[in-house]
């Protein structure tokens, strides 16, 4: 009664779960795609694309990446044969004990009707694919707790997997193994298939089960004579061999059971087998109530991300697709890591601290991003920050087991990042490359502000960027920055500069102006110049450093040897450390 | 000779003929690249933003370099000024190196600095040499006039980037001339391409790249040729957007040295991906002269 009312709970939750996640991939939207297309267009855009693709020849890359993906994932392999072996077991492992033992009364039976839990081939396979499973947590923790390899980290996510799985199988085995030393087990079976033995036949069939498979009872110990023996067969051999085969073949039960003996009547007495069923059970209830939450969604999703990918490709398909994929993928990353560990810019995390950098973290962020979740400034930029320092590379694309497109879902979210208005400084870096080549072909037509929003930030206030008819202040503002600067070894030479102009003159973007103080603020020398009087805010209020190539022609021509162009990168990044610390404090205000 | 190769993070996706035609070329040229999986970004994109993150991005490549006991080669100017500077600051200071191997040495890496940069430009003409490609040519082009660009990083500062004098440079003309082709003069030749802006300020960009395009045409110039993957991107792709802006009917294809190169070798235009480039440069094959019967 217990088990049927907790079997439908956790199945209603499944099924809802299921409903809820499939419809979140048609009713959110990620990025600036098909975000106009409402969610009953979108339910027919999947039914046509899928009809289309089911009755065209695109169902045999389907039937390929199937084979080679899902069923062998090759492509796990090609990267690295320890994470795929892990993942075979687990996979093989618990697909076929949930086919065969988890579902047996309605797959094993109607297969085999000759099926029992307790003979062979089922005792035997049901121990093995127990096995599998185990041998693939067990390298599953061996990877991430022991051989920490960089950068892959674990989220709470993956140890909830790894725990409800390991309490499933340890209370499993351990299930079956109480289960064999027995002797109320034992008990109750005799009570109901040897109708009619007599007290002597009863007696040597318990010393041969005793003998041969494992019952621990408090009435006969072993050794027994031969005879005894032969009586119980054959008494054995009238009532019992048919639906059990010898327990050694549930070999890892039967270990645990051989453990287990000295205190298998102490565990008898205090029912222990019937507690661990409770366990057992009770966790695969919860591991399926949970299942559409947790990363174990991931045996439904990676595949049809996998599928989706093959078939389905940007500028072809439909623009209501390719969003509605873009949800499904969210739901397919299964937390792996590879992405990660392989990002070109992954490093970068050791420098800025942000978790957002790294591809496989970026993931959650965007899923509380679709779902609405409310997000204060600081938590939208750390995302920005993360999303966009990025080089585009498509490496974290082509390692993702999952065939997540994740370059396209990083560009997609950034742009819609960028209209929420927090100010991202690495538009002012070369990684802005990319976005300047996708212009053209996604008419941004809100491209200049972002980079504009920046250099607002960036600029102290209070200081005017066309200043040429007024005073500055020459008072070094009283922030500390000196310290900063002179802290590397570039950038003490600016203090060698005796303002000859060289730099300035030198310089390809000044010259491309007639009148270059209106458009870059400060000039190169006089930049030099002002950072060695300690003027921080002029220097930060020119936008001279965001227009300088880094093309060293100055610091080439300088004669003073003042590392000019060094030192220009140098204010960059001091320029824009200020612009943090004003929004952390606006925050704190 | 071998090397390990640091492919750009711009090549996978945008310049795929460069990866093709330097593996192309250096294999005819008998060098061994040697591709390390966990090779990044070289750090230069992070500078304006990160001075750490950038320093470590680059450190971290120069380790896994020297972790194969073998120089890491470049065909990208910023990539190669980038990792120039990296190992010159961290020669020069101590505490830089020291803060950089701590963090090395969570992924069991170190930098010594027992191993160089290089750039595909120094390889050719230093270790393989003039001559030697020379002997290597079989078709040489008749009349083809090329405005040799530089870039900035190969050849500024010059004191970090050791290739060639920093105001009249010659080896990447000498380079482009053993194909037979003439390397002209023209006076924005040191210029830089205009690319670090791209995406950051498009006009200024633009107005640097128009200003370099318009004069190596009028100096008479029938191709660009370049050895820098950023460079590239600004002449190719970049030009194209320009084109169809504003307009300007000056339009100069750029191709990659080891096109060029790959070309004279007798490697076909197909392997080079000569059908790669966003302003064609296919007819460039019509300068080739004599083609020798194989």
């Amino acid at each position: 009664m217990f088990f049927t009312i907790t079997l439908y709970i956790s199945l209603a939750i499944f099924g809802l779960g299921l409903i809820y996640k499939v419809s979140t991939w048609f009713r959110y939207t990620v990025g600036v795609d098909a975000r106009d297309v409402p969610p009953p267009q979108r339910v027919l855009a999947f039914v046509k694309g899928l009809t289309l693709t089911l009755f065209s020849p695109r169902i045999l890359t389907l039937l390929k990446v199937f084979v080679l993906d899902v069923l062998l994932q090759i492509k796990v392999l090609q990267q690295d044969f320890l994470k795929w072996a892990m993942h075979m077991c687990m996979y093989y492992g618990f697909t076929l004990l949930l086919l065969m033992h988890g579902l047996d009364k309605i797959v094993t039976s109607a297969l085999f009707p000759n099926y029992y839990p307790t003979v062979n081939p089922f005792l035997f396979l049901r121990n093995l694919f127990g096995i599998l499973i185990i041998v693939g947590i067990g390298i599953a923790i061996y990877r991430r707790f022991i051989l920490r390899v960089a950068r892959l980290r674990t989220s709470p996510m993956d140890v909830y997997a790894i725990i409800i799985l390991a309490i499933i199988m340890i209370s499993g085995f351990l299930l079956e193994g109480t289960k064999i030393t027995s002797y109320s087990k034992f008990q109750d079976m005799v009570e109901e298939y040897t109708i009619q033995a007599d007290e002597e036949e009863l007696r040597t069939l318990e010393a041969y089960w005793v003998a041969k498979y494992g019952v621990v009872s408090p009435e006969v110990k072993a050794p027994f004579d031969a005879e005894t023996l032969e009586a119980g067969q054959e008494a054995h051999e009238m009532s019992c061999v048919e639906c059990h085969s010898r327990p050694q073949w549930g070999f890892t039960g039967y270990t645990l059971a051989k453990i287990t003996k000295p205190a298998a009547l102490l565990l008898d007495r205090a029912n222990a087998s019937s507690i661990l069923w409770y366990i057992h059970f009770l966790a695969c209830f919860i591991g399926l109530a949970y299942l559409p939450f947790s990363k174990m969604f991931h045996i439904f999703t990676t595949p049809l991300s996998l599928l989706a990918n093959s078939v389905m490709e940007k500028g072809r398909s439909d623009p209501a697709n390719i969003a509605t994929r873009q949800l499904l993928e969210l739901d397919a990353c299964m937390h792996c890591g590879t992405c990660s560990v392989q990002c070109r810019v992954g490093v970068v995390f050791e420098a800025m601290h942000n978790a957002n950098i790294l591809p496989s973290e970026k993931i959650p962020s965007v899923k509380a991003l679709v779902a609405g979740k409310k997000l204060n400034g600081e938590e939208i930029r750390n995302i920005q920050e993360g999303l966009h320092l990025c080089t585009n590379c498509f490496r974290c694309t082509v390692v993702c087991p999952a065939g997540i497109n994740l370059q396209e879902l990083w560009f997609n979210v950034r742009e819609t990042l960028l209209e929420k208005g927090e100010p991202e400084f690495l538009v002012l870096s070369p990684l802005s490359l990319y976005r300047g080549l996708m212009k053209e072909s996604l008419e941004l037509n809100y491209y200049p502000d972002p980079i504009n929003l920046a250099l607002e930030t960036i600029y102290p206030t209070g200081i005017p960027l066309e200043m040429q008819d007024r005073t500055a202040p020459l008072v070094p503002s009283a922030n500390g920055w000196s310290s900063t600067l002179h802290t590397s070894v570039q950038a003490k030479t600016f203090s060698q500069c005796f303002s000859c102009v060289t730099c300035t003159n030198a310089c390809p973007v000044v010259r491309n102006y007639p009148n270059p103080i209106e458009f870059v603020g400060m000039l190169p020398h006089q930049i030099m110049h002002a950072a060695g009087m300690g003027l921080w805010d002029l220097i930060f209020s020119s936008k001279m450093l965001w227009d300088c190539l880094g093309c060293y022609q100055c610091q080439e021509h300088c004669p003073q040897s003042v590392r000019v162009a060094d030192v220009l990168y140098e204010l960059k990044n001091m320029a824009i450390t200020q612009a943090r610390k004003k929004l952390v404090k606006q925050i704190e205000r | 000779m071998n090397f390990v190769l640091l492919r750009c993070c711009t090549t996978p996706i945008v310049l795929k003929q460069y990866e093709w035609s330097t593996n192309a070329v250096m294999e005819k040229l008998g060098i061994g690249l040697l591709d390390v999986p966990e090779l990044g970004c070289c750090g230069y994109p992070l500078r304006n933003i990160s001075f750490k993150a950038h320093v470590l991005a680059t450190a971290r490549n120069l380790a896994l370099s020297e972790k194969e006991n073998l120089d890491l080669l470049t065909v990208c100017n910023c990539c190669y000024g980038t990792m120039k500077y990296v190992d010159n600051l961290m020669k020069e200071d101590a505490s830089i190196r020291n803060d950089v191997n701590t963090t090395l040495a969570k992924e069991g890496l170190r930098y010594e600095g027992d191993i160089k940069a290089r750039h595909i430009l120094q390889v050719l003409y230093e270790d393989i040499g003039i001559e030697a490609i020379k002997e290597k040519v079989v078709q040489t082009f008749d009349g083809l006039k090329i405005a040799t660009h530089y870039g900035c990083r190969i050849l500024r500062p010059s004191k970090v980037a050791q290739f060639d004098k920093p105001y009249s440079p010659s080896k990447f003309d000498e380079l482009v001339e053993v194909t037979g082709a003439k390397s002209i003069d023209w006076s924005t030749k040191l210029e830089c391409c205009g690319s670090p802006l791209w995406g950051i300020n498009n006009e200024l960009s633009l107005d640097l790249t128009e200003n370099k395009l318009r004069d190596a045409k009028q100096s008479g110039a029938d191709y660009l040729c370049v050895a820098c993957s950023y460079c590239q991107i600004q002449f190719d792709i970049v030009q194209k957007i320009l084109l169809s802006q504003r307009g300007i009917g000056a339009k100069l294809p750029s191709i990659l040295y080891p096109q060029l190169l790959g070309l004279s070798l007798g490697i076909d235009g197909k392997t080079l991906g000569l059908a790669e480039n966003q302003v064609s440069i296919s007819e460039i094959e019509w300068f080739l002269l004599h083609k020798q019967a194989s």
